[in-house]
């Protein structure tokens, strides 16, 4: 397998072609069962590419800022299995403060892994983008203060505990 | 040198990007059609008609729902004005964020299917268990 990820760049790029041919063929069937459900799905599309492009703008920019400044070294003393509670600190911090869909992300996570970043920290980023801090208002609103608040450190701390376990379950091998 | 460097980084960028261009739009076709075929609160009454504890049916909700997460929040009062306790929305809070079905096939490709699986599984778990410990505390929500 290939250390750099080459080879899994190429295999996400075969499995899109059939997952997005697959997508078609769902929307053929329900063109011909249900065109209006069709027709609302493609609106539905369309508004939320418009939507997460920003997103995917802001992943873009880090990736190629990873590309020119990061190299294994510093990843794995900032992002390794070795940086302590410094990477995981760092590593919540950026998964709060993330936006879009999380698949926005996994092509940066990909390339970050590629590069030596744990696991366990890509599981605890992924989970800890379940803190939302531009929506907390409309969370207070619904649920109170004290909700808001042990929701939001139970999040973290189960986010620390989805990566630690994630990958004691899953292996922290090179990815395959 | 340094501008020689930048397209560098730039090609390999964008080469990498729209190596997953194919899989975002899959993903996004995909969760579209789920959202318009089963509206996540369709699917939220359809599901809690089962047997079935709230915090399982809350994070089963949540795992399956694609969409804006102010959507699930906006959700879950509503359910919790419907009567649905706080261990069900609190799971379907969280599960609607950390656990992606839709989006399973794009993860595993890119970040390996075993951790993928695992990675979802425990979040699915944690979701549950992390619905029940907020509940359990006196005078929350």
């Amino acid at each position: 397998m290939a250390v750099d990820g080459s080879d899994r760049k190429q295999g996400a790029h075969k499995a899109g072609l059939w997952l997005s041919a697959a997508a078609a063929g769902c929307y053929g069937v329900a063109y011909a069962w249900r065109p209006d459900v069709a027709a609302v799905a493609v609106e539905r599309f369309a508004d939320l590419a418009l939507r997460i492009a920003p997103a995917f703008a802001v992943v873009y920019v880090l990736m190629l800022l990873a590309e020119l400044v990061l190299d294994r070294r510093r990843i794995a003393r900032h992002l390794g299995r070795a940086s302590g509670a410094r990477g995981w600190a760092m590593t919540l911090a950026a998964g709060v403060l993330s936006v879009g869909p999380m698949y926005a992300w996994f092509p940066l996570l990909a390339d970050l892994r590629a590069r030596g970043m744990s696991p366990a920290l890509i599981g605890g980023f992924l989970y800890s983008r379940a803190v939302k801090l531009p929506l907390l208002p409309l969370l207070i609103q619904y649920f109170g203060p004290a909700y808001a608040t042990l929701l939001t450190v139970s999040i973290l701390l189960g986010a620390v505990a989805n990566g630690w376990i994630a990958v004691r379950l899953a292996g922290d091998g090179p990815t395959r | 040198m340094r501008r020689a460097r930048l397209m560098a980084a730039t090609r390999a960028t964008t080469r990498s990007f729209a190596g997953m261009v194919p899989l975002v739009a899959g993903v996004l076709a995909l969760a579209s059609l789920v959202g318009a075929a089963v509206p996540p609160s369709e699917l939220a009454e359809a599901v809690s008609a089962l047997p079935v504890p709230d915090a399982l049916v809350g994070a089963a909700v949540g795992s399956l729902s694609a969409g804006h997460p102010g959507v699930s929040y906006v959700l879950a009062g509503e359910l919790r004005g419907a009567g649905v306790s706080l261990a069900g929305v609190t799971a379907f809070l969280v599960s609607w964020v950390t656990v992606g079905i839709i989006q399973l096939p794009f993860e595993s490709t890119v970040l390996g299917l075993r951790f993928a699986l695992w990675r979802n599984g425990v979040s699915f778990v944690l979701a549950v268990v992390i619905g029940h410990a907020v509940a359990a505390v006196p005078g929350i929500g």
